[in-house]
């Protein structure tokens, strides 16, 4: 789950993490209000996920609340990079800056461990310092059951050449930003820039965080953080009738598989054969029949789709459960709107495929194989386009 | 012959009087696995499946009344991490772990307290593995496969019953088929596994099944072409797959350039290891590599 700006930085304060003083705002009327009460020359940002937005002229200084509205009535319904400006961040920029830096930390899939990384070029592209002033990048790897410990810390300021008159306050930030990420169970914190002022002050100016969905459960402060505004209609639609994992694409056949490798292979099967997938929909181990109703009603709230492709192979989940909710989905839908083209497989196999068959649903199309039921949903994709 | 699970191994069942623990419980003992025990905290003294099983507190009782070696774990999310350390402790040396959705964290803290142990961790968010004929330690449905000479091994479940299925179909079984898994951290990578298919003397082939994120099939890619003397064949998931959406799995993203299915296909291919299009071409060339 990817952050706001303004959401991470919420985020960085409550684990102490210094940030500037600043709200966000959804109307440049609301903008004026608080560069008002802020007193101080501001700047205004695009809070979108996706980077590049300085660029794209999402940011910018305004030297009085006046001057803050007009610059967020700017900003507000731009669109960057395909994603809509609906949220600016105000926040203080009265403070000289004296330098910038980059500090992140992420788990390492390859090493298993978590990795800390720092960086005298700050406010660049990190990739970038990488492929060409590797000399400056500090990566530093911290064994989970040990934690950041200051001989880490002194890797990461010394290898990243932070001048050091800046080690003390850096650090300090760089401790508080482990704590977060580690007891905020985030799969990534990353700052840049980091800055320090005139003052000697260490600020986080700008932040991304990513959080790890699966540890919601710890942090029922997180819930409302999910905005699912943000979302492409159908996937706010799938996440609010909570069918599962849900991801939507361009084509005309539409997908739901149960596994996630299943899915995905079932996707590039249908490619394999001529076919665009309209989405990608695991409904899951333990689906039932009001997941597979919810998840065949999400899927045809596109009218780009044109044929329905269900791949079960049973494992957990049972194919007479299966079978059965994809004869309520056609019952609550009036009608099976797109042909279906069903295979199940494994568990309960048989009896699904009877349930099936005793029903007797129009527009439903059994198919023995997984080929097969792939290039039958293509073809009929096809000839529904043409008629 | 199989790897890691036998009809000898005995299996304790943690989270055994949960739903899905008792419907995969008794579906692995009808298999002919040797379930010696379950575990549910507070729930010491009661006999589950059909009273078939004795339940004990902690795995720590069901190791010393009952001498089983292998746990496997239908825990919760919130408490598997601490139901792998527990089995661990008790000392188990392999530990199975089918729950989907524990944090990355506690995955972060519980891999290298397992790995110093010297425990082999499947999973999690896995299937389980199967010795077809023998044992069956999971929820991968046994009777869509039977013994044969091919080992099997995969980040996903369905997809892997999918290609088990249709090389079954054409009359080849498997030594052992494992899901090792599909979040970001397993307890045991393809490597590890690979290893112990090559020093099987019964399997004669291999089938390995990848998806998107990580470098786990690139590292598997070099590791085969150093140190395996059997076929390899393998499949890669998510070609279609955008970049930066998670495709279900926790670990299945492209992030960047860097995860994608066709990088993973060049890879093995530069490797001289025949990538599948499609689960039923991968099966065809698991078959034809026996010779």
């Amino acid at each position: 789950m990817d952050l706001l700006e303004h959401q991470g930085k919420k985020i960085f304060a409550s684990y102490g993490v210094p940030i500037p003083e600043g709200k966000p705002a959804k109307s440049a009327r609301k903008a004026q209000q608080i560069a008002e009460k802020l007193g101080t020359r501001v700047v205004v940002k695009a809070q979108v996920r996706v980077g590049g937005r300085g660029k794209a002229g999402g940011v910018k200084l305004a030297s009085d609340a006046a001057e803050a509205e007009a610059r967020a009535s700017e900003i507000l319904g731009m669109d960057i990079k395909g994603h809509k400006v609906r949220e600016v961040l105000v926040e203080r920029a009265d403070k000289a800056i004296a330098a910038e830096y980059y500090v992140s930390f992420m788990l390492d899939r390859g090493a298993k461990a978590y990795l800390g990384m720092c960086s005298a070029k700050g406010g660049m592209d990190i990739e970038a310092v990488a492929a060409e002033e590797p000399d400056y990048l500090a990566r530093v790897h911290i064994d989970p059951l040990v934690g950041l410990k200051p001989s880490h810390l002194r890797r990461m300021l010394f290898g990243g050449k932070i001048p050091g008159e800046h080690h003390k306050a850096v650090g300090a930030l760089i401790s508080k930003l482990y704590d977060c990420f580690v007891q905020g169970d985030a799969s990534l914190v990353e700052v840049n820039p980091l800055i320090v002022s005139d003052e000697g002050e260490a600020i986080a100016l700008d932040s991304k965080v990513a959080l790890d969905e699966n540890a919601l459960f710890r942090h029922p402060e997180y819930e409302k953080l999910d905005d699912f505004s943000a979302l492409p209609k159908q996937e706010r639609l799938a996440k609010e009738k909570g069918v599962g994992n849900f991801v939507g694409l361009d084509g005309n056949v539409g997908i739901i598989g149960n596994g996630a490798g299943l899915t995905m292979s079932t996707l590039d099967v249908v490619a394999n054969f001529g076919g665009k997938p309209a989405n990608f929909l695991d409904i899951g181990g333990g689906a039932n029949a009001e997941v597979m109703a919810n998840g065949i009603s999400v899927i045809l709230s596109s009218r780009k789709v044109r044929a329905l492709l269900v791949n079960i192979f049973g494992g957990i989940t049972r194919c007479d459960e299966v079978a059965r909710g994809i004869i309520a989905a056609v019952e609550q839908l009036g009608g099976a709107k797109v042909p279906m083209v069903v295979r199940l497989d494994g568990t309960n196999a048989e009896e699904g495929r009877e349930i099936l068959r005793a029903a007797g649903v129009a527009g439903v199309h059994p198919a023995e194989t997984m080929n097969e039921a792939a290039q039958k949903a293509v073809e009929l994709a096809k000839r529904r386009k043409a008629s | 012959m199989s790897i890691l699970l036998d009809s000898s191994t005995r299996v304790v069942v943690q989270g055994i009087t949960g739903s899905e623990g008792t419907f995969h419980t008794r579906r692995n003992i009808d298999y002919g696995t040797n379930v010696v025990a379950g575990v549910t905290p507070r729930k010491g003294g009661q006999r589950a499946i059909d009273d078939r099983v004795p339940v004990f507190d902690t795995v720590a009782e069901a190791v010393a009344q009952e001498g089983a070696s292998a746990s496997l774990i239908f825990v919760p999310a919130p408490f598997a991490a601490d139901a792998i350390l527990e089995s661990v402790d008790a000392g188990c040396s392999l530990v199975v772990c089918i729950t989907e959705g524990i944090p990355a964290r506690d995955m972060a803290e519980v891999y290298p307290y397992v790995r110093a142990r010297g425990v082999t961790l499947i999973g999690p968010n896995c299937p389980g593995l199967i010795s077809p004929g023998q044992a069956n330690m999971g929820i991968i449905p046994g009777e869509i496969t039977g013994p044969g000479p091919v080992g099997l091994l995969s980040r996903s479940g369905t997809l892997t019953y999918q290609v088990m299925y249709e090389m079954f179909t054409a009359g080849v079984g498997q030594t052992t088929c494992v899901g090792i898994g599909g979040d970001p951290i397993v307890g045991s990578n393809f490597i590890d596994i690979i290893a112990r298919f090559e020093d099987d003397p019964q399997t004669e082939a291999i089938v390995m099944i990848g998806e998107i994120g990580g470098d786990e099939e690139e590292r598997a890619a070099t590791y085969i072409a150093a140190n395996v003397s059997k076929p390899v064949t393998a499949y890669i998931a998510g070609f279609t797959a955008p970049e930066g959406k998670r495709m279900g799995h926790a670990g299945a993203i492209v992030s960047g350039s860097s995860g994608t299915a066709q990088a993973k296909k060049d890879a093995l291919e530069a490797h001289g290891i025949r990538v599948g299009t499609t689960p039923t071409e991968t099966a065809e060339l698991a078959v034809k590599s026996l010779g």
